[in-house]
């Protein structure tokens, strides 16, 4: 399933983009430099984000404006970052997030 | 802890806060906008259809255009916009902000404030609404024309106002399948001229129905909607099941008051508005001296009409720090509320010039001492 918009009848083409690496759960995934998270994710057909804390359902996307934060996951191992509005660089490593975070020490990331 | 000083500070660099950012700066006042986002521009850059209006309010012109024009007038004008930041708090005797800026914290001490924080989308709970492919419209509409990745192929749509109606159409031309839009009310909210290019495409409209739960194991399967009594209560054996990945809501917005109530502003309840909505005069500024209030945090309405708000705050706040004579602010004053009444009449605008009439007459009752909080839903 092609899920990235390349060509709009009112946007033109996406042309020139810069594909990078991101890792989720250490699989290697191809996005874009500077994109959401999230977009890179729903891009790769990745459904759940996160899982609640006390009865394990899976969670993604709602606002995809930084409000609502139903699609925080653990980003370069810091938790509770907000997937949609933190873009993407070459290397990050993105894991789904079981419950709530733990913030870990700087020497265990 | 690092502390800077401005003049003008202003919550929020879109449509509202750049366009008061632009009054108050070329009046001569110093201006910084705070935005949390990595880029500004606010919500106008998903907005890629044709506003509506007159000539002045840019009529014919597509949304992200708007954002581009008004992001060059912003750097032209000379206002500092500081990105990565998240103004967490006001303190209102000092006007201080607290700001966290790419997580180092941060003071900030302003002669006037501007919150011009926008709104975010409303949720309507129902079985299955949780599970990941359920999402705002909104959020469907920066995913595809902002990020340019398609939250998925077959959408259903709940709600029929126009941002149902528009990002339909959207998702459309950014390549999904729109099986069809839920409406609770025995009719089409939006604007006749885009639901006939949604009627035109073949989507159909479930007027009068509701969707009563959604399937799935861990993302959206399928949506089974029902039709609905006077009482929007769904009807037994009424229901109808659609194979989706998608269910976008646009079931209305609310407005970002945060700030607004950590201030310490008085509130009317406006149902029409989205909510609570901070009390303000026909100078943008609420019952807090000095802080002022532009765009949808006054009231959801549209970003043609944030940007007049915002064009009226920004004058007000340089002509209250001196930069205007009080009869050039009132010329430009005027002639903003002469646009903000032809956006706000209509079959549409009209109720809204009534709300906003309410919530400025509470806002002079309170400066009399005769304010009680209200609800005001006629």
């Amino acid at each position: 399933m092609i899920l990235r918009v390349i060509e709009h009848p009112i946007l033109g083409t996406l042309t020139d983009l810069k594909k990078v690496t991101l890792y989720f759960n250490g699989k290697p995934i191809e996005s874009v430099e500077g994109e959401p998270i999230a977009a890179a994710l729903l891009n790769a057909g990745i459904k759940v984000f996160r899982t609640t804390a006390k009865r394990h359902e899976p969670r993604s996307v709602f606002c995809a404006i930084g409000r609502c934060t139903d699609c925080m996951m653990i980003v370069d191992g810091v938790p509770n970052t907000r997937t949609c509005v933190t873009p993407v660089h070459d290397g990050m490593r993105v894991e789904r997030q079981e419950g709530l975070g733990v913030v870990r020490k700087e020497a265990d990331k | 802890m690092k502390t800077l000083e401005t003049e003008v500070a202003i919550v929020g660099a879109g449509s509202a806060g750049l366009s008061a950012a632009c009054q108050a700066r070329n009046a001569g006042a110093k201006v910084l906008v705070i935005d949390e986002n990595s880029r500004p521009g606010g919500q106008l850059f998903k907005q890629i259809h044709k506003f509506f209006g007159s000539h002045e309010h840019q009529a014919g012109t597509r949304g992200y255009v708007i954002g581009q024009k008004l992001l060059k007038k912003t750097q032209d004008c000379g206002a500092d916009v500081m990105l990565n930041s998240l103004v967490y708090g006001i303190q209102p005797e000092d006007l201080t902000m607290g700001i966290i800026q790419n997580g180092k914290n941060c003071q900030l001490h302003a002669k006037k404030i501007i919150i011009a924080a926008g709104a975010k989308e409303n949720y309507l709970p129902f079985p299955g609404s949780t599970l990941p492919g359920v999402m705002g419209a909104g959020a469907a509409q920066t995913m595809i024309n902002v990020n340019r990745v398609l939250p998925g192929k077959k959408i259903v749509m709940m709600g029929s106002g126009n941002v149902g109606l528009i990002v339909s159409y959207q998702l459309m031309q950014a390549g999904a399948d729109v099986l069809g839009i839920v409406e609770g009310a025995p009719k089409i909210g939006g604007y006749g001229v885009h639901a006939g290019k949604i009627r035109r495409a073949g989507v159909p409209f479930y007027l009068g129905h509701t969707i009563k739960q959604v399937y799935g194991k861990d993302c959206v399967e399928a949506v089974e909607i029902a039709k609905v009594d006077e009482k929007f209560n769904s009807i037994e054996g009424t229901e109808m099941m659609i194979e989706a990945d998608t269910v976008c809501m646009a079931v209305g917005l609310n407005p970002m008051t945060e700030l607004a109530w950590m201030a310490g502003c008085q509130f009317d309840f406006i149902p029409a508005f989205g909510g609570h909505v901070p009390l303000h005069d026909w100078n943008m500024e609420t019952t807090i001296p000095g802080v002022y209030v532009a765009g949808d945090i006054t009231g959801v309405e549209e970003a043609s009409t944030a940007m007049e708000e915002g064009n009226l705050a920004g004058v007000a706040a340089a002509e209250a720090l001196g930069y205007l004579s009080e009869q050039d602010a009132a010329e430009k004053k005027a002639a903003i509320v002469e646009r903000l009444n032809t956006l706000r009449c209509g079959p549409f605008g009209e109720g809204r010039r009534k709300f906003k009439e309410h919530q400025i007459a509470d806002m002079e009752a309170l400066k009399r001492g005769e304010f009680v909080g209200r609800c005001i839903e006629k």
